[in-house]
Protein backbone atom coordinates (compact mmCIF):
# COMPACT_ATOMS: atom_id res chain seq x y z
CA UNK A 1 0.00 0.00 0.00
CA UNK A 2 1.27 3.41 -0.97
CA UNK A 3 0.19 6.33 1.20
CA UNK A 4 0.58 9.98 0.19
CA UNK A 5 0.32 12.73 2.79
CA UNK A 6 -0.28 16.34 1.68
CA UNK A 7 1.57 18.77 3.94
CA UNK A 8 2.30 22.50 4.05
CA UNK A 9 4.95 24.70 5.56
CA UNK A 10 3.31 27.59 7.42
CA UNK A 11 4.36 30.49 9.62
CA UNK A 12 4.65 29.33 13.23
CA UNK A 13 1.12 29.32 14.62
CA UNK A 14 2.39 30.83 17.87
CA UNK A 15 3.86 33.89 16.06
CA UNK A 16 2.18 37.18 15.12
CA UNK A 17 1.33 37.11 11.41
CA UNK A 18 1.11 40.01 8.96
CA UNK A 19 0.27 40.68 5.32
CA UNK A 20 2.90 42.15 2.99
CA UNK A 21 1.83 45.64 1.84
CA UNK A 22 2.93 45.24 -1.78
CA UNK A 23 2.13 41.60 -2.55
CA UNK A 24 -0.97 41.52 -0.28
CA UNK A 25 0.14 37.99 0.58
CA UNK A 26 1.05 36.56 3.93
CA UNK A 27 4.46 37.82 4.99
CA UNK A 28 6.64 34.76 5.40
CA UNK A 29 9.88 36.65 5.99
CA UNK A 30 11.03 37.04 9.53
CA UNK A 31 8.60 34.47 10.88
CA UNK A 32 9.67 30.95 11.79
CA UNK A 33 8.37 28.51 9.21
CA UNK A 34 7.18 25.17 10.51
CA UNK A 35 5.38 22.05 9.37
CA UNK A 36 1.63 22.80 9.72
CA UNK A 37 0.60 21.42 13.15
CA UNK A 38 -2.50 19.81 11.74
CA UNK A 39 -0.55 17.91 9.08
CA UNK A 40 1.45 16.12 11.76
CA UNK A 41 -1.69 14.19 12.68
CA UNK A 42 -2.02 13.02 9.07
CA UNK A 43 1.64 11.90 8.98
CA UNK A 44 1.21 10.08 12.30
CA UNK A 45 -1.92 8.34 10.96
CA UNK A 46 -0.03 7.22 7.87
CA UNK A 47 2.85 5.84 9.96
CA UNK A 48 0.46 4.01 12.28
CA UNK A 49 -1.40 2.44 9.34
CA UNK A 50 1.90 1.24 7.86
CA UNK A 51 3.07 -0.15 11.22
CA UNK A 52 -0.24 -1.91 11.85
CA UNK A 53 -0.05 -3.64 8.48
CA UNK A 54 3.42 -5.12 8.51
CA UNK A 55 5.57 -2.03 7.91
CA UNK A 56 7.93 -1.31 5.04
CA UNK A 57 8.77 -5.04 4.79
CA UNK A 58 5.19 -5.65 3.69
CA UNK A 59 5.68 -3.16 0.87
CA UNK A 60 3.98 -0.16 2.46
CA UNK A 61 5.36 3.33 2.08
CA UNK A 62 4.59 6.93 2.98
CA UNK A 63 5.32 9.79 0.56
CA UNK A 64 4.96 13.42 1.60
CA UNK A 65 3.73 15.91 -1.00
CA UNK A 66 4.05 19.66 -0.61
CA UNK A 67 3.93 22.82 -2.68
CA UNK A 68 5.99 25.80 -1.58
CA UNK A 69 9.28 27.66 -1.79
CA UNK A 70 12.64 25.87 -1.54
CA UNK A 71 12.73 26.33 2.20
CA UNK A 72 9.67 24.10 2.53
CA UNK A 73 12.18 21.24 2.37
CA UNK A 74 12.74 21.97 6.10
CA UNK A 75 9.12 21.08 6.87
CA UNK A 76 9.36 17.98 4.70
CA UNK A 77 12.57 17.00 6.50
CA UNK A 78 10.65 17.05 9.77
CA UNK A 79 8.00 14.70 8.34
CA UNK A 80 10.78 12.43 7.04
CA UNK A 81 12.40 12.40 10.46
CA UNK A 82 9.06 11.29 11.95
CA UNK A 83 9.33 8.28 9.64
CA UNK A 84 7.92 9.05 6.17
CA UNK A 85 9.92 7.38 3.40
CA UNK A 86 10.34 10.11 0.82
CA UNK A 87 8.96 13.46 -0.28
CA UNK A 88 8.06 15.51 -3.32
CA UNK A 89 8.18 19.32 -3.32
CA UNK A 90 6.64 21.32 -6.13
CA UNK A 91 8.55 24.54 -6.17
CA UNK A 92 8.42 27.18 -8.88
CA UNK A 93 8.62 30.97 -8.78
CA UNK A 94 5.44 31.11 -10.86
CA UNK A 95 3.50 29.41 -8.03
CA UNK A 96 3.80 32.42 -5.70
CA UNK A 97 0.35 33.77 -4.85
CA UNK A 98 -1.46 30.56 -5.78
CA UNK A 99 -4.92 30.23 -4.27
CA UNK A 100 -6.67 27.04 -3.17
CA UNK A 101 -7.90 26.20 -6.66
CA UNK A 102 -4.35 26.41 -8.05
CA UNK A 103 -2.91 24.50 -5.10
CA UNK A 104 -5.44 21.70 -5.48
CA UNK A 105 -4.75 21.56 -9.23
CA UNK A 106 -1.02 21.10 -8.60
CA UNK A 107 -1.42 18.61 -5.75
CA UNK A 108 -3.84 16.58 -7.88
CA UNK A 109 -1.26 16.36 -10.68
CA UNK A 110 1.39 15.10 -8.28
CA UNK A 111 -0.99 12.61 -6.67
CA UNK A 112 -1.78 11.21 -10.11
CA UNK A 113 1.96 10.79 -10.67
CA UNK A 114 2.49 9.04 -7.32
CA UNK A 115 -0.68 6.97 -7.76
CA UNK A 116 -1.23 6.20 -4.04
CA UNK A 117 -3.90 3.93 -2.53
CA UNK A 118 -4.59 6.33 0.30
CA UNK A 119 -4.23 10.12 0.43
CA UNK A 120 -4.12 11.67 3.89
CA UNK A 121 -4.50 15.37 4.75
CA UNK A 122 -4.92 17.50 7.86
CA UNK A 123 -8.21 19.38 8.09
CA UNK A 124 -6.71 22.79 7.36
CA UNK A 125 -3.49 24.81 7.38
CA UNK A 126 -3.07 27.15 10.31
CA UNK A 127 -2.24 30.11 8.04
CA UNK A 128 -5.07 30.41 5.51
CA UNK A 129 -7.46 28.16 7.46
CA UNK A 130 -9.73 27.56 4.47
CA UNK A 131 -10.19 23.82 5.00
CA UNK A 132 -11.02 23.24 1.34
CA UNK A 133 -8.11 21.26 -0.15
CA UNK A 134 -9.29 17.71 0.72
CA UNK A 135 -12.71 18.35 -0.89
CA UNK A 136 -11.13 20.00 -3.91
CA UNK A 137 -8.80 17.01 -4.38
CA UNK A 138 -11.80 14.70 -4.20
CA UNK A 139 -13.43 16.62 -7.06
CA UNK A 140 -10.29 16.99 -9.16
CA UNK A 141 -9.24 13.35 -8.81
CA UNK A 142 -12.80 11.99 -8.82
CA UNK A 143 -11.97 9.93 -5.75
CA UNK A 144 -14.18 9.27 -2.73
CA UNK A 145 -13.57 11.48 0.30
CA UNK A 146 -13.81 10.62 4.00
CA UNK A 147 -13.30 13.79 6.01
CA UNK A 148 -12.91 14.94 9.61
CA UNK A 149 -11.77 11.49 10.67
CA UNK A 150 -11.36 11.02 14.40
CA UNK A 151 -10.49 7.38 13.79
CA UNK A 152 -9.19 5.59 10.67
CA UNK A 153 -9.08 1.86 10.01
CA UNK A 154 -7.71 0.12 6.94
CA UNK A 155 -8.62 -3.45 6.07
CA UNK A 156 -8.06 -5.13 2.70
CA UNK A 157 -8.96 -2.41 0.19
CA UNK A 158 -11.48 -0.62 2.44
CA UNK A 159 -10.92 2.44 4.58
CA UNK A 160 -13.40 3.20 7.32
CA UNK A 161 -13.49 6.27 9.53
CA UNK A 162 -15.50 7.94 12.21
CA UNK A 163 -16.38 11.42 10.96
CA UNK A 164 -16.47 13.78 13.94
CA UNK A 165 -18.13 17.18 13.44
CA UNK A 166 -20.52 19.43 15.38
CA UNK A 167 -23.36 17.60 13.69
CA UNK A 168 -22.39 14.28 15.28
CA UNK A 169 -20.34 11.17 14.67
CA UNK A 170 -20.84 9.20 11.44
CA UNK A 171 -19.30 5.82 10.62
CA UNK A 172 -18.29 5.84 6.96
CA UNK A 173 -16.25 3.72 4.59
CA UNK A 174 -15.03 3.67 1.00
CA UNK A 175 -12.80 1.51 -1.17
CA UNK A 176 -9.26 2.66 -1.93
CA UNK A 177 -8.03 4.85 -3.51
CA UNK A 178 -9.60 7.36 -1.16
CA UNK A 179 -8.88 10.80 0.31
CA UNK A 180 -9.03 11.01 4.10
CA UNK A 181 -8.63 14.12 6.25
CA UNK A 182 -7.94 13.66 9.94
CA UNK A 183 -8.75 15.90 12.87
CA UNK A 184 -6.55 16.89 15.74
CA UNK A 185 -6.93 14.41 18.58
CA UNK A 186 -6.96 11.38 16.27
CA UNK A 187 -3.52 10.59 17.66
CA UNK A 188 -0.47 12.04 19.39
CA UNK A 189 2.12 12.81 16.69
CA UNK A 190 5.50 11.33 17.58
CA UNK A 191 8.56 13.48 18.14
CA UNK A 192 11.33 12.69 15.68
CA UNK A 193 13.93 10.49 17.38
CA UNK A 194 17.65 11.16 16.99
CA UNK A 195 17.85 8.09 14.79
CA UNK A 196 14.91 9.39 12.76
CA UNK A 197 16.54 12.79 12.29
CA UNK A 198 19.78 11.18 11.11
CA UNK A 199 17.94 8.82 8.76
CA UNK A 200 15.89 11.70 7.30
CA UNK A 201 19.06 13.40 6.08
CA UNK A 202 19.58 10.57 3.63
CA UNK A 203 15.98 10.38 2.42
CA UNK A 204 15.05 11.74 -0.98
CA UNK A 205 13.16 14.99 -1.56
CA UNK A 206 12.32 15.22 -5.24
CA UNK A 207 11.83 18.82 -6.36
CA UNK A 208 9.51 19.33 -9.33
CA UNK A 209 8.84 22.45 -11.39
CA UNK A 210 5.66 23.42 -13.24
CA UNK A 211 7.26 22.22 -16.46
CA UNK A 212 7.79 18.79 -14.90
CA UNK A 213 4.05 18.62 -14.26
CA UNK A 214 3.07 20.04 -17.62
CA UNK A 215 1.23 22.99 -16.06
CA UNK A 216 1.58 26.45 -17.59
CA UNK A 217 2.49 29.42 -15.40
CA UNK A 218 -0.67 31.26 -16.51
CA UNK A 219 -2.89 28.65 -14.82
CA UNK A 220 -1.47 29.18 -11.35
CA UNK A 221 0.14 31.74 -9.03
CA UNK A 222 -1.01 35.34 -8.80
CA UNK A 223 -1.51 35.40 -12.59
CA UNK A 224 -4.08 32.63 -12.62
CA UNK A 225 -5.75 33.38 -9.30
CA UNK A 226 -9.48 32.77 -9.03
CA UNK A 227 -9.79 35.43 -6.32
CA UNK A 228 -7.92 38.62 -5.51
CA UNK A 229 -7.30 40.78 -2.48
CA UNK A 230 -8.54 44.33 -3.19
CA UNK A 231 -7.06 45.93 -0.12
CA UNK A 232 -6.41 45.30 3.53
CA UNK A 233 -5.83 47.32 6.64
CA UNK A 234 -4.30 46.46 9.94
CA UNK A 235 -6.61 46.89 12.86
CA UNK A 236 -5.51 48.83 15.87
CA UNK A 237 -4.66 46.37 18.60
CA UNK A 238 -7.38 46.07 21.20
CA UNK A 239 -6.52 48.21 24.15
CA UNK A 240 -6.65 46.89 27.65
CA UNK A 241 -9.66 48.16 29.59
CA UNK A 242 -10.42 48.12 33.27
CA UNK A 243 -8.59 45.60 35.45
CA UNK A 244 -9.64 45.05 39.03
CA UNK A 245 -7.96 42.90 41.64
CA UNK A 246 -10.33 40.57 43.46
CA UNK A 247 -10.27 41.36 47.14
CA UNK A 248 -13.53 39.62 47.86
CA UNK A 249 -15.87 41.53 45.53
CA UNK A 250 -14.39 40.76 42.09
CA UNK A 251 -17.41 38.70 41.04
CA UNK A 252 -19.79 41.49 42.02
CA UNK A 253 -17.71 44.00 40.05
CA UNK A 254 -17.91 41.70 37.04
CA UNK A 255 -21.67 41.42 37.41
CA UNK A 256 -21.98 45.21 37.59
CA UNK A 257 -19.83 45.66 34.47
CA UNK A 258 -22.08 43.28 32.53
CA UNK A 259 -25.20 45.04 33.80
CA UNK A 260 -23.81 48.41 32.77
CA UNK A 261 -23.08 47.08 29.27
CA UNK A 262 -26.55 45.46 29.20
CA UNK A 263 -24.92 42.11 28.52
CA UNK A 264 -26.37 40.24 31.48
CA UNK B 1 -26.39 40.11 -10.27
CA UNK B 2 -27.98 36.82 -9.44
CA UNK B 3 -27.36 35.91 -5.82
CA UNK B 4 -28.03 32.43 -4.48
CA UNK B 5 -28.08 31.53 -0.79
CA UNK B 6 -27.51 27.99 0.44
CA UNK B 7 -30.02 27.42 3.23
CA UNK B 8 -28.58 25.27 6.02
CA UNK B 9 -31.20 23.14 7.77
CA UNK B 10 -31.72 20.04 9.87
CA UNK B 11 -34.66 17.97 8.61
CA UNK B 12 -36.34 21.04 7.14
CA UNK B 13 -35.76 23.28 10.15
CA UNK B 14 -33.51 26.14 9.04
CA UNK B 15 -30.51 27.12 11.16
CA UNK B 16 -29.76 30.65 12.30
CA UNK B 17 -27.28 31.10 9.44
CA UNK B 18 -30.13 31.05 6.89
CA UNK B 19 -31.55 34.37 8.13
CA UNK B 20 -28.07 35.88 8.38
CA UNK B 21 -27.11 34.96 4.82
CA UNK B 22 -30.46 36.07 3.36
CA UNK B 23 -30.08 39.41 5.17
CA UNK B 24 -26.66 39.92 3.55
CA UNK B 25 -27.79 38.69 0.14
CA UNK B 26 -30.80 41.05 0.00
CA UNK B 27 -28.42 44.01 -0.33
CA UNK B 28 -27.57 42.84 -3.85
CA UNK B 29 -31.21 42.76 -4.99
CA UNK B 30 -32.93 39.57 -6.14
CA UNK B 31 -32.17 36.56 -3.93
CA UNK B 32 -32.76 32.90 -4.68
CA UNK B 33 -32.81 30.67 -1.60
CA UNK B 34 -31.72 27.09 -2.32
CA UNK B 35 -32.51 24.32 0.12
CA UNK B 36 -31.07 20.88 -0.58
CA UNK B 37 -32.53 17.84 1.16
CA UNK B 38 -34.78 14.85 1.03
CA UNK B 39 -38.33 15.09 -0.41
CA UNK B 40 -40.48 17.31 1.81
CA UNK B 41 -37.65 19.39 3.32
CA UNK B 42 -38.41 22.38 1.05
CA UNK B 43 -42.08 22.51 2.03
CA UNK B 44 -41.18 22.25 5.72
CA UNK B 45 -38.71 25.14 5.51
CA UNK B 46 -40.70 27.43 3.20
CA UNK B 47 -42.41 29.57 5.84
CA UNK B 48 -39.18 30.15 7.76
CA UNK B 49 -37.28 31.07 4.58
CA UNK B 50 -40.11 33.42 3.55
CA UNK B 51 -39.68 35.36 6.78
CA UNK B 52 -36.33 36.63 5.45
CA UNK B 53 -37.39 38.07 2.11
CA UNK B 54 -36.41 35.56 -0.59
CA UNK B 55 -37.44 36.34 -4.18
CA UNK B 56 -37.40 32.70 -5.16
CA UNK B 57 -37.12 29.41 -3.25
CA UNK B 58 -35.74 26.35 -4.98
CA UNK B 59 -35.74 23.00 -3.20
CA UNK B 60 -33.41 20.35 -4.64
CA UNK B 61 -34.81 17.11 -3.29
CA UNK B 62 -33.66 13.53 -3.58
CA UNK B 63 -33.97 10.66 -1.12
CA UNK B 64 -30.26 9.75 -1.55
CA UNK B 65 -28.79 13.25 -1.35
CA UNK B 66 -27.55 12.83 2.23
CA UNK B 67 -25.67 9.62 1.41
CA UNK B 68 -22.46 11.70 1.42
CA UNK B 69 -21.84 14.74 3.64
CA UNK B 70 -21.02 17.05 0.73
CA UNK B 71 -20.39 15.37 -2.63
CA UNK B 72 -23.99 14.85 -3.78
CA UNK B 73 -25.22 18.19 -2.48
CA UNK B 74 -22.36 19.88 -4.36
CA UNK B 75 -23.18 18.09 -7.63
CA UNK B 76 -26.79 19.23 -7.50
CA UNK B 77 -25.93 22.75 -6.39
CA UNK B 78 -23.23 23.25 -9.04
CA UNK B 79 -25.58 22.09 -11.81
CA UNK B 80 -28.30 24.47 -10.61
CA UNK B 81 -25.95 27.47 -10.36
CA UNK B 82 -24.62 26.92 -13.89
CA UNK B 83 -28.07 26.37 -15.31
CA UNK B 84 -29.51 29.50 -13.69
CA UNK B 85 -26.50 31.72 -14.41
CA UNK B 86 -25.78 32.51 -10.75
CA UNK B 87 -23.17 35.18 -10.13
CA UNK B 88 -22.78 34.76 -6.36
CA UNK B 89 -23.34 31.93 -3.89
CA UNK B 90 -23.36 32.48 -0.13
CA UNK B 91 -22.82 29.39 2.07
CA UNK B 92 -22.46 29.23 5.85
CA UNK B 93 -18.86 28.77 6.97
CA UNK B 94 -19.36 25.52 8.82
CA UNK B 95 -17.30 22.34 8.39
CA UNK B 96 -19.86 20.93 5.96
CA UNK B 97 -20.58 24.29 4.32
CA UNK B 98 -16.92 24.73 3.44
CA UNK B 99 -16.74 21.22 1.98
CA UNK B 100 -19.73 21.91 -0.24
CA UNK B 101 -18.33 25.31 -1.25
CA UNK B 102 -14.92 23.81 -2.12
CA UNK B 103 -16.53 21.19 -4.34
CA UNK B 104 -18.84 23.68 -6.05
CA UNK B 105 -15.84 25.94 -6.74
CA UNK B 106 -14.02 23.13 -8.57
CA UNK B 107 -17.14 21.92 -10.39
CA UNK B 108 -17.99 25.40 -11.66
CA UNK B 109 -14.34 26.54 -12.05
CA UNK B 110 -15.03 29.45 -9.72
CA UNK B 111 -13.07 31.36 -7.13
CA UNK B 112 -13.80 30.84 -3.46
CA UNK B 113 -13.46 33.08 -0.41
CA UNK B 114 -13.98 31.49 3.01
CA UNK B 115 -14.89 32.88 6.42
CA UNK B 116 -16.22 36.23 5.25
CA UNK B 117 -17.69 38.39 8.01
CA UNK B 118 -19.49 40.63 5.53
CA UNK B 119 -20.27 40.81 1.80
CA UNK B 120 -21.14 43.97 -0.16
CA UNK B 121 -23.84 44.30 -2.81
CA UNK B 122 -21.17 43.77 -5.47
CA UNK B 123 -19.83 40.61 -3.80
CA UNK B 124 -16.72 42.06 -2.19
CA UNK B 125 -16.05 39.95 0.87
CA UNK B 126 -14.64 41.22 4.14
CA UNK B 127 -12.47 38.80 6.11
CA UNK B 128 -11.04 39.34 9.54
CA UNK B 129 -7.77 37.44 9.67
CA UNK B 130 -4.92 36.65 12.06
CA UNK B 131 -7.20 36.87 15.04
CA UNK B 132 -8.69 40.18 13.96
CA UNK B 133 -5.36 41.96 13.51
CA UNK B 134 -6.08 42.64 9.84
CA UNK B 135 -9.21 43.20 7.77
CA UNK B 136 -9.07 42.10 4.14
CA UNK B 137 -11.41 42.91 1.25
CA UNK B 138 -11.33 40.36 -1.54
CA UNK B 139 -13.29 39.45 -4.61
CA UNK B 140 -13.62 36.47 -6.85
CA UNK B 141 -12.18 37.09 -10.30
CA UNK B 142 -13.25 33.94 -12.15
CA UNK B 143 -16.63 32.24 -12.37
CA UNK B 144 -19.28 32.44 -9.67
CA UNK B 145 -18.30 34.25 -6.46
CA UNK B 146 -18.45 31.38 -3.95
CA UNK B 147 -18.33 32.97 -0.50
CA UNK B 148 -18.62 31.19 2.84
CA UNK B 149 -19.90 33.47 5.60
CA UNK B 150 -19.11 33.00 9.27
CA UNK B 151 -22.10 32.38 11.52
CA UNK B 152 -23.01 35.34 13.74
CA UNK B 153 -21.55 37.92 11.33
CA UNK B 154 -24.75 39.95 10.96
CA UNK B 155 -28.02 40.30 12.82
CA UNK B 156 -30.76 38.59 10.77
CA UNK B 157 -33.45 41.10 9.74
CA UNK B 158 -36.83 39.67 8.97
CA UNK B 159 -38.72 40.73 5.85
CA UNK B 160 -41.80 38.79 4.83
CA UNK B 161 -42.04 37.26 1.38
CA UNK B 162 -44.55 34.85 -0.17
CA UNK B 163 -42.61 32.58 -2.54
CA UNK B 164 -43.89 29.23 -3.61
CA UNK B 165 -41.27 26.47 -3.45
CA UNK B 166 -40.05 25.20 -6.80
CA UNK B 167 -38.99 21.58 -6.31
CA UNK B 168 -36.25 20.18 -8.54
CA UNK B 169 -35.08 16.55 -8.81
CA UNK B 170 -31.33 16.50 -9.38
CA UNK B 171 -29.30 14.11 -11.52
CA UNK B 172 -26.84 12.53 -9.10
CA UNK B 173 -23.78 10.43 -9.68
CA UNK B 174 -23.46 8.24 -6.56
CA UNK B 175 -20.15 8.14 -4.65
CA UNK B 176 -18.37 5.04 -3.36
CA UNK B 177 -18.79 6.24 0.22
CA UNK B 178 -21.14 4.30 2.48
CA UNK B 179 -22.42 5.77 5.73
CA UNK B 180 -23.16 2.81 8.00
CA UNK B 181 -24.15 4.64 11.16
CA UNK B 182 -25.04 8.16 12.26
CA UNK B 183 -24.99 9.43 15.80
CA UNK B 184 -26.36 12.98 15.74
CA UNK B 185 -24.69 15.22 18.33
CA UNK B 186 -26.66 15.36 21.53
CA UNK B 187 -27.97 18.88 21.70
CA UNK B 188 -27.57 19.98 25.26
CA UNK B 189 -29.50 23.04 26.28
CA UNK B 190 -26.56 25.16 25.13
CA UNK B 191 -26.25 27.06 21.86
CA UNK B 192 -23.73 26.04 19.20
CA UNK B 193 -20.30 27.55 19.93
CA UNK B 194 -19.81 29.55 16.72
CA UNK B 195 -23.42 30.79 16.68
CA UNK B 196 -23.70 31.80 20.35
CA UNK B 197 -24.15 35.44 21.35
CA UNK B 198 -22.20 34.78 24.56
CA UNK B 199 -19.33 32.34 25.11
CA UNK B 200 -17.85 31.43 28.50
CA UNK B 201 -14.54 29.58 28.18
CA UNK B 202 -12.30 27.75 30.59
CA UNK B 203 -8.58 27.06 30.44
CA UNK B 204 -5.70 25.70 32.44
CA UNK B 205 -6.86 27.62 35.52
CA UNK B 206 -9.97 25.43 35.84
CA UNK B 207 -7.76 22.45 36.70
CA UNK B 208 -10.32 20.35 34.90
CA UNK B 209 -13.31 21.58 36.89
CA UNK B 210 -15.63 23.33 34.42
CA UNK B 211 -18.59 23.44 36.83
CA UNK B 212 -18.34 27.19 37.61
CA UNK B 213 -17.78 27.96 33.91
CA UNK B 214 -20.86 25.94 32.93
CA UNK B 215 -22.96 27.46 35.70
CA UNK B 216 -22.33 30.99 34.44
CA UNK B 217 -22.80 29.87 30.82
CA UNK B 218 -26.19 28.36 31.61
CA UNK B 219 -27.34 31.43 33.50
CA UNK B 220 -26.41 33.62 30.50
CA UNK B 221 -27.70 31.20 27.86
CA UNK B 222 -24.12 30.97 26.61
CA UNK B 223 -22.03 28.34 24.85
CA UNK B 224 -19.03 26.83 26.64
CA UNK B 225 -15.57 27.10 25.06
CA UNK B 226 -12.17 25.82 26.11
CA UNK B 227 -8.53 26.67 25.50
CA UNK B 228 -6.19 24.24 23.78
CA UNK B 229 -4.56 23.51 27.15
CA UNK B 230 -7.92 22.39 28.51
CA UNK B 231 -8.83 20.22 25.52
CA UNK B 232 -5.32 18.75 25.30
CA UNK B 233 -5.62 17.77 28.96
CA UNK B 234 -8.88 16.00 28.11
CA UNK B 235 -10.90 18.27 30.41
CA UNK B 236 -13.32 19.36 27.71
CA UNK B 237 -14.20 17.95 24.27
CA UNK B 238 -12.02 18.96 21.36
CA UNK B 239 -15.07 20.32 19.50
CA UNK B 240 -15.22 23.16 22.05
CA UNK B 241 -11.68 24.38 21.46
CA UNK B 242 -11.42 28.09 20.66
CA UNK B 243 -8.24 29.30 18.97
CA UNK B 244 -5.85 29.04 16.09
CA UNK B 245 -6.34 25.32 15.61
CA UNK B 246 -9.91 25.26 16.90
CA UNK B 247 -13.03 27.34 16.39
CA UNK B 248 -13.10 31.05 15.68
CA UNK B 249 -15.85 32.77 17.62
CA UNK B 250 -17.07 36.34 17.46
CA UNK B 251 -19.81 36.68 20.08
CA UNK B 252 -21.15 39.87 21.67
CA UNK B 253 -19.54 38.80 24.93
CA UNK B 254 -16.60 36.46 25.56
CA UNK B 255 -15.68 35.51 29.10
CA UNK B 256 -12.25 33.84 29.45
CA UNK B 257 -11.80 32.01 32.75
CA UNK B 258 -8.35 30.81 33.77
CA UNK B 259 -7.02 31.30 30.22
CA UNK B 260 -3.65 33.04 29.90
CA UNK B 261 -4.45 34.28 26.40
CA UNK B 262 -1.51 33.09 24.31
CA UNK B 263 -1.76 34.19 20.68
CA UNK B 264 -2.93 30.67 19.85
CA UNK B 265 -6.13 31.35 21.84
CA UNK B 266 -6.54 35.04 21.03
CA UNK B 267 -6.57 34.24 17.32
CA UNK B 268 -9.89 32.48 17.86
CA UNK B 269 -11.73 35.08 19.97
CA UNK B 270 -10.15 38.49 19.53
CA UNK B 271 -12.96 39.81 17.33
CA UNK B 272 -15.53 39.32 20.10
CA UNK B 273 -17.32 42.59 20.78
CA UNK B 274 -16.73 42.67 24.54
CA UNK B 275 -14.07 40.55 26.24
CA UNK B 276 -13.95 39.79 29.94
CA UNK B 277 -11.28 37.72 31.68
CA UNK B 278 -10.64 36.25 35.06
CA UNK B 279 -7.10 35.11 35.78
CA UNK B 280 -4.89 34.74 38.83
CA UNK B 281 -1.86 36.11 37.01
CA UNK B 282 -2.00 39.93 36.68
CA UNK B 283 0.56 39.68 33.85
CA UNK B 284 -1.47 37.20 31.78
CA UNK B 285 -1.54 38.36 28.13
CA UNK B 286 -5.32 37.97 28.02
CA UNK B 287 -5.58 41.22 29.98
CA UNK B 288 -4.07 43.08 26.99
CA UNK B 289 -7.30 42.52 25.06
CA UNK B 290 -9.96 42.60 27.76
CA UNK B 291 -12.54 45.31 28.29
CA UNK B 292 -12.90 44.18 31.87
CA UNK B 293 -10.47 41.97 33.74
CA UNK B 294 -10.55 40.51 37.21
CA UNK B 295 -7.26 39.41 38.75
CA UNK B 296 -8.34 36.61 41.02
CA UNK B 297 -9.25 32.99 41.52
CA UNK B 298 -11.99 31.92 39.13
CA UNK B 299 -13.36 29.55 41.78
CA UNK B 300 -14.14 32.60 43.94
CA UNK B 301 -14.97 35.17 41.27
CA UNK B 302 -17.20 33.11 38.99
CA UNK B 303 -19.64 31.80 41.63
CA UNK B 304 -19.95 35.30 43.09
CA UNK B 305 -20.61 36.82 39.66
CA UNK B 306 -23.10 34.05 38.85
CA UNK B 307 -25.11 34.57 42.03
CA UNK B 308 -25.00 38.37 41.67
CA UNK B 309 -26.33 38.15 38.10
CA UNK B 310 -28.95 35.59 39.15
CA UNK B 311 -30.06 37.87 41.99
CA UNK B 312 -30.32 40.84 39.64
CA UNK B 313 -32.29 38.86 37.10
CA UNK B 314 -34.61 37.76 39.89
Amino acid sequence: MKIAVCVKQVPDSWAEKKLNASTKLIDREGVDAVLNDLDEYAIESALQIVEANGGAEAGHSVTLISMGPERATEALRKGLSMGADDAILISDAALAGSDALATSLILAKVIQRVNPDLILCGTESTDARMSVIPSMLSERLELPQLSFAGEVNVSADQVSIKRVTDEGVDSMSAPMPVIVSVIEKINEPRYPSFKGIMAAKKKSIEVLSLADLGVSAAEVGGAGAWSLVNDFNEQAARSAGVKVVDEGAGGNALSEFLAEKRLA
Amino acid sequence: MSTFVFIDHIDGVITKTAGELLTIARRAGEVTAVIVGIPGDGAKAAAAINSFGANKIIAIEDSTINDHPSALVAQALADLLLEKGATTLLIPSTARGKEIAARVAVRTNSGIITDAVDVTADSIATQSIFGGSAVVHSKVSKGIAIITVRPNSVEPESQPSTCEVEVISPKLNPTKVVISNREPAKKGGRPELTEAAIVVSGGRGTNGDFAPVEALADLLGAAVGASRAATDAGWYPHSHQVGQTGKTVSPSLYIACGISGAIQHRAGMQTSKVIVAINKDPEAPIFEVTDFGVVGDLFAVLPQATSAIAARKG
